[in-house]
């Protein structure tokens, strides 16, 4: 019964999103506000409606009703409760749910909270939300419906793939896909503002809350998806550039673009043109990549779905809101009046640089996920692309990126003084060269890379704090004033500095941890010992336990070097629903850095048993996802300013910031 | 057909997953130099099988077989490219993660660098045609140094017009 209450929901809801664009296509035509009203409103149905279809598959998934064929394909009664929950949307039709309750609710929080937006920008937004929500609500409840049923019901479910059985898993989909469907937000307000041929201050203040929410959002689920596959796969690493990780990668650089070109269209009226662009392109760069991970052209161990019909209907989608939008951004873009003018050395010239690397950047993940197929589709001849063609050609362009970030926030809008940017800056040079030199030589394989990355990391850091101690007058002016004067920067301002200090911390980790982590395997019995830097673990013993829905074997390794003595226990896994083995790494944290170890297989030789230990010296691991936690976090601080909240029609009374935002 | 297809790619995918395979002691070459360089080779070769994964990474059997002979070329005294060549004439170019630099490749390794050219030439040409910034006489600059100072002596209390003081100068 709760499956085809979940089942009417589900087309209810298209229904309701039909409505929102009939009623807000009219109500723009006409001027008129019921329709108007009508429309927000059938929009807040829609969400609710999708709403009652998620509860309706996650109560399928608690009571364990296998007569539903997505939950006999990923549940089992010994699944714990949080698992059971969590495999509503573990699963390619639960997933598309959940796409479309994040993608409604984003509909309806256009229609609540616009209440400062244009009427007829905001009746356009409106409908283009219920567009993509007809779209990918009708590709739900018709091509991927999760409620159908079995004739023949199983006794017992298939089970969650037991990778996928874990915390940072169960949150890592809802983040990631809030922060897709978020820039669904800016593509519609940018179909509004090309349908009314008038791009202005209003709108950009309220394209940069949204793309800020979407991409923080964005950052954190990929943070989560990679610590995932860093602590649960057991492979020691965290990115692997497979294909679907950068289907995610796109939109984040996309969006990491539209933000900073965002500010220059509000602060100075200038980029109108290129800051709908990326508007367009953050969530078209969204829909590839659910479009890649669906569709089976990819088979890579994120994907779920592996058929040919729905890969063929989600390309469909993918042309017509694509291609849709683009084809009106050619039309009526050359319309779009063009804004404040600015010499090549000014804030703008730097966010313009920014640009350009950022989305040249997104161009060399689209090409080396893309290219492959394209050319095995043209000449049959196939190619593979890798880690490093990404090193080769991403690596240089971001380098470039980052040098360039500490400048930006010191030159002034329009006319900037490069020179005196760079004075600010000389200390922060200084200290970055030392650190990176330092690194170089402290790190026990002398790699370019680790000294590179520190020097690049500590840049940033020292840069963002530059800025702040310029903006301060510290040396102008005494501490007490300088104290003042930090009190009253507007968040937006320390949202940025967190979010290149973020930036900085993970590329130091990310360059520490890739030149120098130490891997070490060996086949060991109790008793036996390895080394790896500067620790000696030695295996105690091996015992078997049982866990709720898994048999295990769990080894107790005792670890001597520094911090230590401690004892680890790593443990591996059996499943019996699904017969997949899996590790469970154990991790002892030394400062950022970790000491990793997996349980291998055992093997017999000679009589006695041994089991296959491998260990990894990770060093400033952690930086690489304490990194983008800040960055998020900066996006969430930079989201609390007030100013960002106030639309640009209305000013306060007293304008509440004492210093300006950039 | 559906259900098989689906089953070869769960299947491929448990075979692939897993903990770092290359470093198995038992595959091991004794010289530590020539280790090495195996590791480092087995990072731009792909396993076959697998979803876009290093037979350095991959535990599956065909990875473990492409692993034993590099490590056989290796010892045997070939070098990087020999073993490279002698890869990509028996799998073609698929067996390569880094793909070569070739006529058929240009677009993918030139594409990013003739983005940043090509943008980098628009932004410039698009920015004249908007006719540039005439910069300031030094008229006009000492004229706006003496306002910029005149808003500076406001009292602090006035907060409104020194927000848009600041604002003006910061503009």
């Amino acid at each position: 019964m709760i499956a085809e209450l979940g089942a009417f929901a589900l087309v209810l809801a298209f229904a309701l999103s039909a409505l929102q664009v009939g009623c807000s296509v009219l109500a723009r035509l006409r001027h008129d506000a019921a329709l108007r009203g009508a429309g927000e409103g059938a929009a807040a149905a829609s969400f609710m409606a999708v709403g009652i279809a998620f509860a309706a598959l996650v109560t399928a998934f608690v009571t364990s009703d296998f007569s539903v064929s997505n939950v006999a394909a990923n549940s089992h009664t010994d699944q714990p409760l949080f698992y059971k929950v969590t495999g509503a949307w573990g699963s390619h039709e639960g997933s598309m749910l959940l796409w479309d309750l994040a993608l409604t609710g984003f509909g309806m929080a256009i229609a609540l909270m616009g209440r400062n937006l244009p009427t007829g920008l905001k009746a356009v937004a409106v409908a283009t939300q219920g567009g993509l929500g007809l779209l990918f609500i009708g590709y739900t409840a018709f091509a991927s419906n999760p409620f159908l049923r079995i004739a023949a019901a199983p006794i017992e479910g298939r089970s969650l793939n037991p990778v996928l059985q874990d915390p940072f898993f169960a949150i890592h989909p809802p983040f990631l896909y809030s922060g897709y469907v978020g820039f669904s937000v800016v593509f519609s307000l940018a179909v509004g503002a090309l349908v009314e041929g008038r791009v202005d201050a209003a709108w950009a203040r309220w394209v940069r809350p949204w793309s800020l929410a979407a991409w923080s959002l964005l950052t954190v689920g990929i943070t989560l998806g990679s610590f995932w596959a860093y602590y649960e796969l057991g492979w020691g690493g965290w990115w692997a550039w497979d294909p679907v990780e950068n289907a995610s990668f796109m939109p984040w650089l996309a969006g990491a673009a539209l933000l900073h070109s965002a500010i220059v269209t509000e602060k100075r009226g200038a980029l109108a043109g290129w800051t709908v662009f990326l508007s367009l392109a953050a969530f078209v760069c969204s829909m590839l990549g659910a479009f890649l991970v669906r569709s089976g052209v990819l088979t890579s161990v994120h994907a779920f779905a592996v058929d040919p019909t729905r890969g063929v209907l989600l390309l469909i989608i993918l042309g017509i809101a694509g291609g849709g939008a683009f084809g009106l951004f050619a039309w009526r873009a050359p319309k779009l009046a063009p804004g404040g003018l600015f010499a090549p050395v000014s804030r703008e010239g730097a966010l313009v640089l920014n640009n350009l690397f950022l989305a040249a950047a997104t161009l060399t993940v689209m090409l080396g996920t893309l290219y492959p197929l394209i050319r095995q589709a043209l000449t049959g001849e196939a190619i593979s692309v890798g880690g490093p063609y990404f090193g080769l050609t991403f690596g240089p362009l971001m380098v470039a990126c980052l040098l360039i970030v500490p400048a930006g926030p010191l030159l002034a809008w329009k006319r900037g003084d490069l020179l005196g940017a760079l004075q600010r800056l000389w200390v922060a040079a200084v200290i970055a060269l030392a650190a990176g030199f330092a690194a170089w030589f402290v790190f026990a394989p002398k790699t370019a890379i680790a000294g590179l990355g520190v020097g690049l990391g500590t840049w940033l850091i020292a840069g963002a704090i530059s800025e702040i101690v310029v903006r301060s007058r510290l040396t102008a002016s005494g501490g007490r004033q300088a104290l003042r004067r930090l009190a009253g920067l507007p968040r937006g301002a320390w949202g940025m500095t967190l979010a290149h200090i973020g930036l900085g911390v993970f590329v130091a980790g990310a360059c520490v941890e890739s030149a120098g982590k130490a891997e070490m395997a060996q086949a060991l019995s109790p008793g036996q010992s390895l080394k790896v830097a500067a620790f000696t673990l030695t295996l105690k013993d091996v015992g078997s336990f049982e866990g709720p829905n898994y048999t295990a074997e769990r080894a107790t390794v005792l670890v001597k070097g520094p911090g230590n003595p401690a004892e680890m226990t790593p443990e591996r896994r059996f499943y019996p629903a699904t017969r997949q083995a899996t590790s469970q790494v154990a991790i002892q944290r030394h400062g950022a850095s970790d000491l990793y170890v997996v349980l291998g297989e055992s093997r017999t030789a000679s009589g006695a048993t041994a089991w296959l230990l491998r260990v990894y010296w990770n060093p400033w691991a952690r930086l690489i996802f304490l990194g983008p936690l800040l960055m998020a976090l900066g996006g969430a601080i930079s989201l609390s300013d007030r100013r960002l909240r106030i639309a640009a029609a209305k000013r306060p009374a007293r304008a509440p910031a004492l210093e300006p935002a950039e | 057909m559906r259900g098989l297809k689906g089953l070869a790619v769960a299947l491929a995918a448990v075979l692939c997953l897993g903990a770092a395979a290359a470093s198995d002691p038992a595959e091991r070459l004794p010289d530590p130099a020539q280790e090495v360089r195996a590791r480092s080779l087995f990072r731009d070769i792909r396993c076959l099988v697998c979803q876009n994964e290093s037979i350095d990474d991959s535990e599956a059997e065909l990875a473990a077989d492409l692993r034993r002979i590099v490590r056989d070329q290796i010892a045997a005294g070939r070098s990087d490219a020999q073993v490279r060549t002698f890869l990509t004439d028996r799998y073609g170019e698929f067996v390569l993660l880094k793909p070569k630099f070739s006529p058929g490749n240009a677009v993918l390794w030139l594409g990013p660098f003739a983005a940043i050219l090509l943008g980098g030439a628009a932004a410039l040409i698009l920015r004249r045609k908007d006719g540039g910034v005439t910069p300031l006489s030094p008229e006009e600059e000492s004229r706006l140094a003496a306002l910029a100072e005149e808003l500076d002596t406001i009292p602090p209390h006035d907060g409104h017009i020194k927000t848009l003081a600041r604002e003006t100068k910061g503009s």
